[in-house]
């Protein structure tokens, strides 16, 4: 079966498992926790486009994720920082964490996130914004590989310590907490937190569906031929810093729309999801699914998650140990994730009497099929 | 600047050092329209290092390369491709992930922008080409092939098609034949014949016997320097060419 087929098979099984399957038989708990680890799928997609595809490997993707979530919650901060709700402080108006930092005045890049038009373009503006400017200025210097990677990592570090020692104007290591309402509806609520679990999912969707056409187009396979003979693309005289500078604002895109999501569904937003452990931990879940699958790596972003949570309940402190050598297994043995698996081993066996089937009847989500490279 | 030229491409008084050691040294180099020039010479002479500086890979010291009499020093290597010149690497440079169509189609001069590749169409136009030049490059057979599973020769050949498609009017093959066997060879060397009708070409080769076999002009370098130059006929009966190189 062709694999553009077996793909678009693929989203359609996340599509039910996300839209119908999980929500019938999960409480509103475990669904909201299925909610977070879907906004890092947007950005295992991003990862999929970037690392997969154009062979940039960027450590950094946690910064772009939390930008989209402060943006987000800036503005659900602001709403829930009235005067009315904060009259004990010594200046009432401004969030919390800002009157205890002794600031009295809002300041000034707060105050457009007092419009949530402004708030849901920033979401994708400010990420894709960062990414363009650092794109342009690496990729246009021809600077790559491991540099880039090392680069990225350090400047989500950088983020992290500058959110930490900003307290007064981030919130610093407690992060934007205590967020309320969106324009007055109470987003703390269950029927609030099933609301959101569909947007994401759509979302997520759409998301997938625009990686696909990206990757389906001759854009896509400029992508790949970058990855191969970089030299080569440039030399059929393509300006091949355009393309790396595009595909890496798209994945900051796609992870800033992912943090929004974040936001919302958990209620709060902080550096911990900023930093170099998130990041790396993105580029695993993208790894274990396979990077270059969209599918898979929207499936190994949800199995590695609920792998994680079921097991810190059980062992805590195994968890980290865990992670790391389902890392080394992923580069080891399966170096295309599940997706390799699935296209590999599975569905070659799999009886060829009804072709259209392959590849439905796996309800589990690191099963979905996945997509060629 | 210097003088103006009539020649497709004039390199004068060009050089280059890397860590000071002089590459190319105070060379001049004119290729005339239609022509197809051999350039030989022992390892180490710079002949690879020439390609690359017309291309753009390398930044020049000094000196200026004018194609169609215009400076094409200090431009883009993306926007020399623009202007009209192609380049084949010494080892098959192809994309190995994409089919035999898929490396031709993204070959074609067109779409190279962000937008242009997003919004692509495989028009018949577009489709009519890529088998064109795949009948060209024997290769007819082969496009829904992925690059990587070609044997060497046809994937030197494939290279050589991805810059037919571009249509340049300088064609620069760096050791085009390097690798194959005798019948691949013959015919590349017809392919060579075909493909030089509209344009001119720089090749850089060792074997004599395929040299003699396509050659115009004859360019022998020395230590970054033009030794001799001219027929094959006369450049081998150089007693300076005999010694650096071809009496060995």
């Amino acid at each position: 079966m062709d694999t553009r087929r077996l793909e678009l098979i693929g989203i359609a099984v996340i599509a039910v498992l996300i839209l119908v399957l999980l929500p019938l038989v999960l409480d509103i708990f475990r669904l909201n926790l299925v909610g977070k680890y879907l906004t890092y799928a947007f950005v295992a997609i991003g990862l999929v486009l970037c690392w997969g595809q154009t062979g940039i490997l960027s450590l950094g993707q946690g910064l772009f994720f939390g930008l989209g979530g402060y943006c987000m919650a800036a503005f659900l901060k602001l709403e829930a920082s009235s005067v009315a709700n904060t009259k004990i402080q010594s200046t009432p108006g401004i969030p919390d964490f800002m009157d205890w930092n002794q600031l009295t005045a809002l300041p000034f890049f707060w105050v457009p996130f007092k419009s949530l038009p402004f708030a849901l373009v920033a979401v994708i503006a400010v990420p894709t914004l960062l990414a363009f400017i650092l794109g342009a200025a690496l990729f246009k210097r021809r600077v790559g590989g491991v540099y880039f990677a090392i680069i990225t990592q350090a400047l989500a570090l950088v983020m992290t310590i500058l959110i930490v020692g900003q307290q007064g104007y981030t919130g610093g290591i407690n992060g934007i907490t205590d967020l309320r309402t969106l324009l007055g509806w109470d987003i703390r609520t269950d029927s609030a937190k099933y609301i959101l679990y569909f947007v994401c999912c759509v979302l997520l969707l759409g998301t997938m569906f625009m990686a696909r056409f990206v990757l389906a187009s001759k854009l896509g396979r400029i992508l790949v031929a970058t990855r191969d003979k970089e030299d080569r693309v440039r030399f059929s005289g393509y300006d091949v810093a355009n393309y790396k500078i595009f595909v890496f604002c798209l994945a900051s895109a796609m992870a800033g729309v992912g943090g929004a999501m974040f936001t919302l569904q958990v209620g709060f937003m902080s550096p911990s999801f900023v930093g170099i452990v998130p990041s790396i931990d993105m580029v695993i879940f993208c790894a274990v699914g396979g990077r270059n699958s969209i599918v898979g790596a929207v499936a190994g972003t949800l199995l590695v998650n609920w792998a994680k949570t079921m097991f810190s309940e059980a062992f805590p402190e195994l968890w980290l140990f865990a992670m790391g050598g389902l890392f080394i297994a992923v580069v080891v043995a399966f170096p295309r994730g599940l997706a390799g698996i699935m296209t590999d081993q599975i569905i070659p066996r799999l009886p060829t009497k009804f072709p259209t089937w392959k590849g439905f009847g796996r309800g589990q989500p690191g099963a979905a099929p996945a997509p060629a490279e | 600047m210097s003088s103006n030229t009539d020649f497709l491409l004039a390199l004068e008084s060009v050089g280059v050092s890397f860590d000071g050691f002089k590459a190319v040294n105070d060379l001049n180099l004119y290729i005339d329209y239609g022509e197809l020039r051999v350039i030989i010479g022992p390892n180490g002479a710079g002949k690879t290092t020439v390609l690359d500086l017309i291309c753009g890979r390398t930044r020049v010291s000094e000196g200026s390369i004018r194609f169609k009499n215009q400076e094409i020093t200090g431009c883009k290597e993306q926007e020399i491709v623009r202007r009209g010149i192609g380049r084949k690497f010494q080892t098959p440079t192809i994309y190995e992930d994409l089919t035999v169509f898929e490396n031709l189609e993204l070959s074609v001069p067109r779409g190279r922008n962000v937008a242009g590749a997003l919004f692509w169409k495989r028009t018949d136009e577009i489709i009519a080409r890529v088998r064109e030049i795949a009948a060209t490059i024997y290769l007819q057979e082969q496009l829904d092939r992925p690059a990587d599973t070609l044997s060497h020769g046809q994937k030197q050949w494939l290279e050589i098609g991805m810059l037919l498609i571009q249509d340049p009017e300088l064609l620069m093959l760096d050791e085009p034949v390097a690798g194959m066997s005798v019948s691949e060879r013959t015919k590349t060397a017809d392919l060579l014949k075909e493909i030089i009708k509209n344009r001119s070409v720089i090749v850089i080769e060792h074997d004599m016997k395929f040299v003699e076999s396509i050659a115009h002009r004859v360019t022998v370098l020395h230590q970054g320097k033009v030794l001799a130059e001219g027929d094959m006929q006369s450049v081998q009966n150089n007693p300076k060419v005999k010694e650096v190189y071809l009496g060995h």
